[in-house]
């Protein structure tokens, strides 16, 4: 029987400890097509959270009659007609954020972060849990998304959120802004997520040999006492 | 001869995978070895072909004329998975080698977003048909050119010494940064 973990727990692994982005690396294309400016990938990330949820729920409330041979097919649909619900609605209300998403909007649905997240977890789990899971994992791909979008925005155009931060000497790095800078924005970040992760590890590692080196002493020469 | 610049320019001035980031999980997927790049490539291209001349015939000739746009998405996602499904069933009966230098290459093709990209850009574009296929062809040509060319990086720098953090998805990423920058050089060939 798998230990069940709090409900809190389900909502805060999907901040950091697996982090769509960082940890599962899904969910690409996205964060490296949007992330022009903050708001951006912001616009992006609310409106992947909201399939993912919706989606997510639904499955999990069907998930005993959906039979296993056509569960992917079944998925795809209902995440197709959320895409669709987003999709309308984002033209109709935001017109010029649905411009500047392009295609990426239609293509949440086959972002394999909700499809990941459905076989991985929803269509296993109570709809309780399925909804805190996908919230986590939305707030996790926001978080990611606002900062590459911020980092890319500040340095690329001297702008966050539109208002001006860098001092106007500054001149701004073109290349930031461009699919170049998009790749090299990530690959630094994840390696510092990777760099910081195995720190921490490494600390761990030796505090745990520190304790066992102490209490073999304590073996050792104890008998000889 | 316009045919020929939209090939051109699909496949290498707006790149699917180094300008438009589509199919970014299959480039860093399955970029790690020469030939699996080149399966892999080859079979998105041919399923790009099929693709965009199903969906081009899908939105112009039933979605359009019955007011249903809004079904392009559910449309083209199940198209897409019928095809892939079809294609390979194809491949199997046809060609036995061709099927196993494929195989589980072709199932991944489904949930490659550049396939879906492609059918939504031509229809978001009005290409005509001819357009459309070229289109789809030079798509395949970039999306193919672009693992080659990295999966021969990867196996260079399996042999470089790599910061352990930045081991694996971080360095391909830098290296496809650089990648993206070299093609940037194509930019303003076609006007």
């Amino acid at each position: 029987m798998k230990k069940q973990v709090t409900l809190l727990k389900e909502y805060t692994k999907g901040l950091w400890e697996i982090n769509p982005v960082f940890k599962q690396v899904l969910g690409m294309c996205p964060t490296l097509a949007v992330t022009v400016s903050a708001i951006n990938g912001i616009a992006m990330a609310l409106a992947t959270t909201f399939v993912l949820v919706l989606s997510n729920l639904i499955i999990s409330l069907i998930r005993k009659l959906i039979p296993p041979q056509v569960r992917i097919a079944s998925y795809i649909v209902i995440i197709a007609t959320f895409v669709t619900i987003a999709d309308l609605v984002m033209k109709a209300q935001f017109p010029e954020l649905s411009k500047a998403l392009g295609p990426f909007i239609p293509l949440i649905v086959v972002n394999c972060l909700i499809l990941g997240r459905a076989e991985a977890f929803a269509s296993k789990n109570t709809p309780i849990r399925a909804l805190m899971d996908s919230l986590g994992n939305g707030t996790g791909f926001l978080i990611v998304l606002f900062i590459i979008g911020g980092i890319r925005e500040i340095i690329g155009s001297g702008t966050l959120l539109g208002f001006q931060i860098m001092p106007q000497v500054f001149e701004p790095w073109l290349i930031m802004i461009l699919p170049a800078g998009a790749f090299l924005t990530l690959g630094l970040l994840m390696g510092l997520a990777n760099f910081y992760v195995e720190s921490k590890k490494s600390k761990e590692r030796e505090s745990i040999i520190q304790k066992y080196r102490s209490s073999k002493q304590v073996q050792l020469t104890e008998p000889g006492v | 001869m316009e045919l020929f610049l939209l090939f051109i320019s699909a496949a290498i001035i707006n790149n699917f995978v180094l300008s438009m980031f589509l199919g970014i999980c299959p480039f860093i997927g399955v970029s790690n070895k020469f030939s699996s790049a080149l399966s892999m490539g080859m079979a998105t291209t041919f399923v790009m072909v099929i693709t965009s001349v199903v969906s081009w015939l899908i939105w112009f000739l039933v979605l359009v004329p019955n007011n249903l746009e809004f079904l392009q998405i559910p449309a083209f996602i199940l198209v897409i998975a019928s095809l892939v499904q079809f294609v390979e069933m194809f491949i199997k009966k046809v060609s036995q080698p061709i099927y196993r230098a494929l195989g589980i290459f072709l199932p991944l093709i489904t949930t490659n977003c550049a396939i879906l990209g492609l059918a939504l850009l031509i229809s978001m574009k009005d290409y005509s048909f001819l357009e459309g296929i070229f289109f789809g062809l030079g798509a395949g040509a970039g999306f193919t050119l672009a693992l080659i060319i990295m999966a021969g990086i990867r196996e260079e720098l399996e042999l470089a010494d790599v910061p352990k953090p930045f081991r694996g998805a971080p360095i391909t990423l830098i290296v496809a940064g650089l990648l993206a920058l070299a093609f940037m050089g194509f930019a303003g060939m076609i006007s």
